[in-house]
């Protein structure tokens, strides 16, 4: 036994100097992971915790119940409404931009040459002004006797059309507030296409329409796809445009949360729809991206 | 040797109606001229060769010729139709590219039936030509699926070919694609399209900054320098009677010794001194100042008893192995001087090693010719 013991010593006592020393790597990635431990993990920690706890009480980690679950699922709950015209919104918002944002992006690589920059800027400019001033100017230009109307009246029209506090408007302006979170994605995406290989198909006989089918659109899925993913993120968890544009005559999911932890002081509610739908987003852009190889779709594999 | 060659024959016979005819042909970018003033005939089913230093305005003709850029200036016809404002996708041409520009996320088999898919060939159809096509580049039947980014350099090469054939152009330009082989490799694809252009019969245009590649594979050889086309010719021709010194220095290394016409009408050398015999009809009976060029593998060293139409003493101070040949650096005699000549040797007749160093260099005056000064 003492054989052992000693030949054994000088092993586990380097064993334990390496188990204390973390690796370089580690080393270098800890104040990273502090910060995201508490920044990112603790406030999702709390959310689930809140989830389980008794309704309309604080009492998150002391208590465990299923009941707030039980609300949202019970057939008489109508924020599956909410849910389903967020994911109208979003689904909607994204099939727009990707009509609109392409030829931007295509623009952007091919035609525009050196003025592109400056067109990327003029693009960039608005997301230096916060999203609810920029969403009340639409206001002010939409709303009777606003910039449009009133313009309209001014000049001896009929004035303009009432589209203010539509569920129209709303989808408006996540278009316009999302446009550049597809618009970036997709020019990079368009970027990645060699022009050897478009003029490669267009030397092989290939019109401009076959070339955009067969060449171009593949190669610039990654781009397309990833913005598509972004702004689908973006548009199902946005507020501000149904609120503010439309003028709460819709009820978007995240509105419906908010009111949770706000007006009706229900944390654990609010908690409760805010993991089912963080799992069910998460879920689907999970899902997305294990779809998505960028690998072979590269044909780098 | 390639005066035997079937093609070269018939081309000898009667040269056959050019399929392609560039006249006055100019590009510019700006005030910057890229090609000035070609005049080409390029004919029927002829593998000609554009070669040039980069920059010689060569990927810029070729690029005419393929549809890709038009013409600042001049016609380009082909079977005698003016073809300058035809875009690609119409002309019954095809490139292959530098970079070969393969289709990243098609397969082997996708690639090469790209055109037939253009085309609106079916799928049965196009699997069976792309089969057809990939034994022609001697690809294995295996690789129709395999995707085209998995597979070498040579590989790529074969597939980029086959493409291009699979689009069935009368005329086919390729714009360097070897110029990123090892050299046993494309020494290899060099013969095979040698080969496939014998038994396609189709014209094959080629572009190319290597003289060794021009050399190997074409009929005829076109020099290109700072955008005009300096001379047009076989290779032969090329090599032997170069029309001025660009052509000739840019074909291998030469001897140039600087001569005048003697009082006795022979030539003398201004900066080697003797008199140089230069054999008809490269003789520049009609100059009065020129230079006279030997090529390094018709000198040989002149041993006791030996006669040549020329002769130069010198002293060895290098040699160099190229391979089944060695150059040997002769330091001869100049005014102000020392003027280094080159001799090539094959193997066989090379100094035996502690040769002495001092030499006579001899050349016959048929070996010899001269370009104007």
């Amino acid at each position: 036994m003492a054989d052992i013991a000693l030949t054994h010593a000088p092993e586990t006592a380097a064993e334990l100097r390496h188990a204390r020393m973390l690796s370089a790597g580690a080393r270098c990635a800890l104040p990273v992971a502090i910060l995201l431990g508490i920044g990112f993990a603790a406030p999702l920690v709390a959310i689930l915790g809140y989830a389980f706890a008794t309704p309309r009480s604080f009492d998150v980690f002391r208590s465990f119940t299923l009941e707030n679950f039980a609300t949202l699922f019970n057939p008489s709950n109508t924020v599956w409404l909410s849910f389903l015209w967020s994911c109208g919104f979003a689904l909607s918002t994204v099939a727009i931009l990707a009509v609109v944002a392409y030829p931007i992006a295509y623009g952007l690589n091919v035609v525009f040459g050196r003025a592109a920059p400056l067109i990327s800027v003029l693009f960039v400019f608005p997301l230096f002004v916060s999203e609810n001033v920029r969403l009340y100017g639409w206001v002010l230009f939409y709303i009777k006797n606003g910039v449009l109307d009133g313009t309209l009246k001014w000049l001896g029209l009929a004035g303009g059309p009432e589209v203010l506090f539509t569920p129209g408007i709303t989808l408006f302006g996540m278009v316009y507030t999302y446009l550049p979170f597809m618009l970036f994605p997709m020019t990079l995406g368009l970027a990645l296409v060699p022009r050897d290989l478009v003029d490669a198909a267009r030397d092989l006989g290939a019109g401009r329409l076959l070339i955009w089918r067969e060449i171009e659109l593949p190669l610039a899925m990654p781009g397309i796809l990833i913005g598509m993913l972004l702004t689908f993120v973006l548009a199902i968890g946005a507020t501000a445009e149904a609120k503010i544009l439309g003028g709460q005559s819709i009820i978007v999911i995240s509105h419906d949360i908010e009111i949770a932890f706000t007006y009706s002081q229900n944390w654990p509610l609010g908690s409760a729809l805010a993991v089912v739908v963080t799992a069910f987003i998460g879920g689907l852009t999970l899902f997305a991206l294990s779809k998505l190889d960028l690998d072979r779709m590269l044909g780098r594999r | 040797m390639l005066q035997t060659l079937p093609t070269e024959a018939a081309l000898a016979d009667a040269p056959p109606k050019p399929i392609l005819q560039l006249v006055g042909v100019r590009k510019t970018f700006g005030s910057f001229a890229a090609v000035e003033n070609i005049d080409l005939d390029v004919r029927e089913g002829e593998f000609l060769t554009i070669v040039g230093p980069s920059g010689s305005g060569k990927t810029t003709l070729l690029r005419m010729l393929a549809g890709m850029d038009t013409p600042s200036e001049g016609n380009i016809t082909l079977h005698g139709e003016l073809i300058n404002d035809v875009p690609p996708n119409k002309r019954p041409t095809c490139l292959v590219f530098q970079s070969l520009a393969l289709f990243p996320h098609k397969s082997v088999g996708e690639n090469i039936a790209f055109p037939l898919k253009v085309k609106g060939v079916d799928a049965a159809a196009r699997k069976a030509r792309a089969l057809e096509l990939m034994r022609i580049v001697r690809l294995p039947e295996s690789y129709h699926d395999k995707n085209v980014m998995k597979c070498s350099g040579g590989e790529r090469q074969r597939v980029a070919l086959a493409r291009a054939l699979a689009y069935d152009p009368e005329v086919l330009f390729f714009d360097e694609p070897l110029s990123a082989i090892d050299y046993k490799l494309k020494k290899t694809l060099e013969k095979e399209l040698k080969d496939l252009h014998r038994e396609t019969g189709k014209t094959f245009i080629y572009i190319t900054h290597s003289l060794e590649e021009a050399m190997v594979m074409s009929d005829r050889i076109g020099v290109m320098r700072a955008g005009r086309l300096v001379q047009v010719g076989t290779p032969e021709e090329i090599y032997g009677a170069p029309v001025d010194r660009f052509v000739c220095e840019f074909v291998g290394e030469v001897n140039t010794i600087r001569v005048k016409r003697g009082p006795d009408g022979l030539w003398s050398g201004v900066d080697v001194p003797g008199s140089f015999k230069v054999a008809p009809p490269q003789d520049g009976a009609a100059l009065d100042e020129a230079f006279v060029v030997v090529r390094p593998e018709f000198m040989r060293f002149l041993g006791p008893g030996e006669s040549a139409d020329n002769r130069l003493e010198g002293t060895v101070y290098n040699e160099y192995s190229l391979g089944s040949r060695i150059q040997y650096q002769v330091r001869v005699e100049a005014k102000g001087g020392e003027k280094v000549m080159l001799v090539e040797l094959s193997r066989a007749r090379a100094l035996p090693p502690g040769a002495d160093p001092h030499v006579t260099l001899g050349w016959d005056a048929a070996d010899a010719f001269t370009l104007e000064s």
